[in-house]
Parts: C-alpha cells; sequence; structure tokens
C-alpha cells in the first residue's frame, strides 16, 4: 500500500478539505498525517535495523499492570486542590490521546465534593428506608450474591463544557473543556430488585440518594426512573469499582447529569417529594433569563464533540481523521455530521464503533488540511431526532446565565500556522 | 458470610433465570422488562430487616418529609460557632473568603449574573439544617452537635437578614421561614 495509492481515493464530500469517508475504510488503520508523511517514512528506512528490546529479554509479568511508559503523560488533570479543602475538585479524562469508545478506569473523570473516603467494603452498608413495607440493610457481601446486568454507557457530569456559556471562548484542549465525560461497562444490580425486595408503599414518588463520603452527597431522583434502568454498580469494566467512582457500591443513573449516580452509596430512601438537597438546589440547577431556575434538569442532551484534531494541537498540511464522540442521555446516536468551512457545509461522519443505548459513539471523517485557516465542527442527532444545537441557539433557550447542560456544537479554529483554538462561530 | 439454607438455593435459582434472560438479549431494552419477570418469580432477598431506630444515627435527610431533630438554637448563640468554625472559609461576614464559596448577599434580580447564595437564592431553608449537618464544616464534617447546626444556622440566616438574632430556630419555626426565592424554581422533572 503507498500514499499514491491513498491519495488517489480521496473524494470531496463538503467544503475545506472534508473527504469521502469510505477513505481508509476497511484498512484496519487510522493513521495521522505524520504517520503517513513519506519524508517520514524515508527517514525511517535508514533505522530498520532490529531493535535493543528484541535482544535481551524484558520483566516477567505483573501483578497489575500499567500503561507504557511512553504513554505515560495520557492522564488526568487534577488541577491544583485549594489547601483548605484538598477533597473538593474535579479531573478531566484525557479524551484528545484515547481512542475507542470505553474509557480506562484510571482515567475516568471524577468530580467529589469533599475528597474520595477510604471504604473498607466489610464495614459498608447499603440501608433502603422511608416508604416501604420494611427498611433493609445491605452488606457488600450480600449484594455480590445476586445475579447483575453490564451495561456500557457514559457517565457526563452536567458542568462538562461550562465554561462555553462564557462570553468569550475559552482556550484549552478538549480535555480541559469537554474532559467531564467517560464511559464504561457498569455492571450491578437492578435498582428495582433491591427496591421490590423492600415493598414500595404506593404513595412514594422519589427516592433519596446518600453516599458514604465526607459531604454524604444526596440528590432525589424521582422513582419512575429508578425501577426503570438504574444499577446499583459494583464493577466498572470488569473490575471493582475504582474509589474514585464510588467503591464498593454507587449508583449508575444512565443518560443523566453525573452528580445523580451518587458514589459510595449508602442510603436509599423513598419518599412522596424530593428532599431539596443543597445539590438538587444551590448547584446543579441553571438561571434563565427570567431568573426563574431549572431544577431536576435531569437528562444529558444530545452532544458531540471533535476530540482530533483538537485545542493546543498544532498541525502540517496533510490529511487528517477529524475524530470525536457523540452521545445523547435519550438513547443512541443516529447520525454525526462534520463541517470544516464553520457550518457552511456538512458531511456525514463515518460512525467507527457502533452507538449502544446511552453509549459513547466514535466518529470519523477524513480531512485534507490545506493549510488555510478551517472551522471544524460537529453536530450529532440522536436515535430521538433531536439534532445537536448551535451555541446560539443554545444560548436563546437558557440564556447565558447557565451553567450547566451545555451540550451545544463546538468549534475548532485551525488557523494558517496550524495552530488548533477553541472559537465561537 | 451466610449458610446456605433452602432461601439461598431459591435464591441461586433465580440467578439461573436472570443470567439467561441477560445473556439472551445483551444490550435489548427488554433485558428490564425480563428482569421484572423473573423478579416476580423469586428474589434474593438476601438484606437484613431492620428497625428505623436502628439507622437513625445514619439517616441525615432533613426535609419537609423527614423530620429535623429535637433542639433549637438562635443566631446570637451561632455567633461564635460561627466566628470559630465557618469564617475563616467563608468570611467573617459570609460574603465570601477562601473556600470562594459566599453564603449571604447576591439578588436574583440584579441585572448582571446574579449571585447564588443561601439568601438570594436557595428555596427552602431546611436545606441548610440538612447541608451544614451533613456537609460542613469542610474540614470536619459531621463535627458540629444538632444544637450547634441549629445555632450556626441561625447564624446564617440572621446574616442574610431573613431572621433577627434572638429568633429560636428548631425543626418547626426552620421549616416555616419562607426563602426570598422560594418561588423560583421549574421542576423539570414534571415537564
Ligand atoms: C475548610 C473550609 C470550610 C469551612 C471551615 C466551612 N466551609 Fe462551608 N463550604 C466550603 C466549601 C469548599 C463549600 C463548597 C462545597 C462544595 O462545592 O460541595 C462550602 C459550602 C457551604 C455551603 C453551601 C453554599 C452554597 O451556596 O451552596 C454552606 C451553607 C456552608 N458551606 C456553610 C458552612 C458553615 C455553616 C460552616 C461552619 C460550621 C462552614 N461552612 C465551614 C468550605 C468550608
Amino acid at each position: 500500500m503507498t500514499i499514491d495509492k491513498l491519495e488517489t481515493a480521496e473524494e470531496s464530500v463538503a467544503g475545506n478539505g472534508l473527504l469521502s469517508r469510505r477513505l481508509l475504510l476497511g484498512l484496519g488503520i487510522s493513521g495521522t498525517a505524520a504517520a503517513l508523511s513519506p519524508n517520514l517514512l524515508a527517514a525511517e528506512a535508514s533505522r530498520f535495523n532490529i531493535p535493543s528490546w528484541s535482544k535481551q529479554p524484558g520483566p516477567g509479568p505483573s501483578a497489575y499492570g500499567q500503561p507504557s511508559p511512553f504513554v505515560a503523560d495520557i492522564q488526568r488533570d487534577p488541577g491544583r486542590a485549594n489547601p483548605l479543602y484538598p477533597g473538593g475538585g474535579a479531573s478531566r479524562t484525557p479524551l484528545h490521546a484515547l481512542r475507542g469508545t470505553l474509557t480506562p478506569n484510571g482515567l475516568h473523570f471524577e468530580r467529589h465534593h469533599a475528597g474520595v473516603p477510604a471504604i473498607d467494603p466489610a464495614e459498608h452498608k447499603l440501608i433502603i428506608n422511608g416508604l416501604v413495607d420494611r427498611a433493609l440493610a445491605f452488606s457488600y457481601d450480600d449484594l455480590l450474591r445476586y445475579p447483575m446486568v453490564s451495561r456500557i454507557q457514559f457517565l457526563e457530569c452536567s458542568g462538562n463544557s461550562g465554561a462555553l456559556f462564557g462570553a468569550t471562548p475559552p482556550q484549552g484542549t478538549a480535555q480541559s473543556i469537554n474532559g467531564l465525560v467517560s464511559c464504561a461497562e457498569w455492571t450491578g444490580i437492578p435498582l428495582s430488585v433491591l427496591l421490590n425486595e423492600a415493598g414500595i408503599d404506593p404513595t412514594a414518588r422519589w427516592l433519596s440518594c446518600v453516599g458514604a463520603d465526607a459531604a454524604s452527597m444526596g440528590r432525589s431522583i424521582p422513582l419512575d426512573k429508578a425501577l426503570d434502568d438504574v444499577l446499583v454498580a459494583l464493577f466498572q469494566n470488569g473490575e471493582p469499582l475504582r474509589p474514585e467512582q464510588g467503591f464498593p457500591l454507587r449508583l449508575f443513573v444512565p443518560g443523566w447529569e453525573g452528580n445523580v449516580s451518587v458514589k459510595w452509596l449508602t442510603q436509599l430512601k423513598l419518599a412522596r417529594e424530593p428532599s431539596q438537597f443543597r445539590d438538587e438546589t444551590s448547584k446543579y440547577t441553571d438561571t434563565l433569563a427570567d431568573r426563574k431556575s431549572l431544577q431536576f434538569s435531569f437528562p444529558m442532551g444530545v452532544k458531540s464533540i471533535i476530540t482530533s484534531p483538537s485545542g493546543k494541537m498544532q498541525l502540517q498540511p496533510g490529511l487528517y481523521q477529524i475524530e470525536g464522540l457523540a452521545w445523547s442521555g435519550a438513547g443512541r446516536i443516529a447520525k454525526v455530521e462534520v463541517s470544516a468551512d464553520g457550518g457552511a457545509s456538512w458531511a456525514p461522519a463515518h460512525i467507527d464503533a457502533q452507538s449502544g443505548d446511552k453509549s459513547l459513539a466514535r466518529f470519523r471523517v477524513p480531512w485534507r488540511y490545506s493549510g488555510a485557516p478551517a472551522q471544524l465542527i460537529s453536530r450529532a442527532t440522536d436515535s430521538e431526532g433531536k439534532l445537536q444545537p448551535t451555541r446560539d441557539a443554545l444560548l436563546a433557550e437558557v440564556g447565558s446565565l447557565a451553567f450547566y447542560h451545555f451540550n451545544a456544537q463546538q468549534c475548532w479554529a485551525v488557523d494558517n500556522k496550524g495552530e488548533v483554538s477553541n472559537a465561537y462561530v | 458470610m451466610r449458610m446456605f439454607n433452602g432461601k439461598t438455593e431459591r435464591s441461586l435459582q433465580f440467578l439461573f433465570r436472570l443470567s439467561a434472560a441477560a445473556l439472551s438479549c445483551a444490550v435489548s431494552p427488554i433485558v428490564s422488562a425480563q428482569i421484572d419477570s423473573a423478579e416476580t418469580l423469586l428474589s434474593p432477598n438476601l438484606g437484613t430487616i431492620v428497625e428505623q431506630q436502628e439507622i437513625e444515627a445514619l439517616d441525615l435527610i432533613a426535609s419537609a418529609e423527614s423530620p429535623l431533630p429535637v433542639g433549637s438554637g438562635s443566631a446570637f448563640q451561632g455567633r461564635e460557632i460561627y466566628a470559630n468554625q465557618c469564617a475563616a472559609c467563608h468570611g467573617a461576614d459570609g460574603k465570601g473568603g477562601a473556600a470562594n464559596q459566599p453564603l449571604v448577599g447576591g439578588n436574583i434580580q440584579s441585572a448582571d449574573r446574579p449571585l447564588r447564595t443561601v439568601g438570594s437564592f436557595w428555596p427552602h431553608a431546611t436545606t441548610l439544617f440538612d447541608f451544614v449537618r451533613r456537609a460542613m464544616p469542610a474540614n470536619a464534617p459531621k463535627s458540629l452537635s444538632d444544637t450547634e447546626v441549629y445555632q450556626v444556622v441561625a447564624y446564617v440566616l440572621y446574616m442574610n437578614g431573613l431572621i433577627d438574632q434572638y429568633k429560636i430556630i428548631d425543626a418547626d419555626s426552620l421549616a416555616g421561614i419562607k426563602m426570598p426565592n422560594s418561588d423560583g424554581f421549574i421542576d423539570m422533572s414534571a415537564q
């Protein structure tokens, strides 16, 4: 396979260098311009010697595998903690450096309000009380003996991309701007099984869910949702939950803002009304232009982001894959379109990874960067037919005082020097 | 660990049925329907029945429906607790401080971006008791007695001009305080 053959396969499908998604399909590679550059290949040719690691045995098996030291820079960005309360804060997933749709457990985003508790599972209890026939307590061992189901689903903090509500485009990477979204296979017990064992009082409408962290994080969710598809999750991508994801157990509420998937879950209380916790009144509410505030706005809207090329990257003229992730709290991703000319023309993206219900989909469109400025935007449509809004449309709907649930189209501008930055169009 | 007994044997039967159902339709939406029908056949029932008194200490929910504990306090009594336990992070006057989390001030109707605080934004006074008891002070959560929580809650309300400094705050009087922005919310789950 030569570069020439690839280039003759190029077929323009939309403005400013977007190419047919058939390009590179089925070739089993997703190269970047750098990897395919003829100059680089020529330089490599002189180095086609047997490498040192082929001449000496490496270390043997290890107890818990770690990433290669050559990719040790692929990390979350925990930022600088306020020394007064070091447990608060968030770390974001390095979306720009990952492929596929599953987030490795050590890179799943975090948001804590009072740090990560060191819970001994032998001491942990899950209590169900309130409007039930009988209050129940479950130990971790009890729960491990239940039948479990597994679902591959995304989790997004409703504050993700919130900086994009700001008047001037924040500058950063796909990680720093959009990295409060991750996806994992969550394995656990359908919450309905446990609630039904306690016996649900017919007057119960809401479920208050409380964690065992120092913040005792509390959130209320409608009982209908709790009985629909919510899990008490114990496993994440096949292993017990990581402490920062709620070990030994967490709620997993598919498609809804991450904060309701209460980590370190220790209490479920059935009630007629929501508990009006601080994190469903003071926080996680959006104030509209008329000064009314949206409360219990749970589902995460249809959204897509381009993960590469993305902020702070430096491009050379040549062939790239515009790659990204799309998801919707309402279901599956039906379609993703990409524009390289700021939304003037759109090309359908290829969905590389099948989009399951409320999971991440990975999309891709080949693109030739000519060296002229470009504005890269993606927009997703979900299985409910809902199209991801433009930023203007979102602001027209919720106003500029909002902070949570930003799901509008985002633009990466590439200038004539190949520098990628965040832009509003 | 539980001993194997008659109950467990039936539970294993349930285990078997459920996993068969889950396997036969890996990602299909009918999984939950099948779980429900399997569940009505048999549920593991491995939880232990507990009395409400046993779990009282763990149940920190304080709301219109979940009663607040016995106790009371006034802002006058809470002034010192606030100065010693809260002011370092929230400022002596509650208007901000090292935590960058003001508790006082703001006006939801202000022309520019409104500052959202307990006084300007919170819809329910009971939330203040609930939150302070479960999460504050941030460096030593759950270190205050219920009486101290009532006292410091009264002080935060007093700093916001919502009560006078001798008003006794207890379960009843707290629930009776109408917060300025109590009508400011739209419940999107009902839409
Ligand atoms: C060590 C620093 C620290 C101390 C001491 C502290 N707080 Fe806080 N407080 C915080 C932080 C940080 C937050 C935000 C927590 C979060 O984001 O979840 C907060 C949040 C709050 C809130 C919620 C504010 C809102 O609008 O959502 C209240 C009310 C509060 N604190 C009251 C108190 C009281 C009363 C005390 C004293 C008993 C206290 N705090 C002591 C750091 C502190």
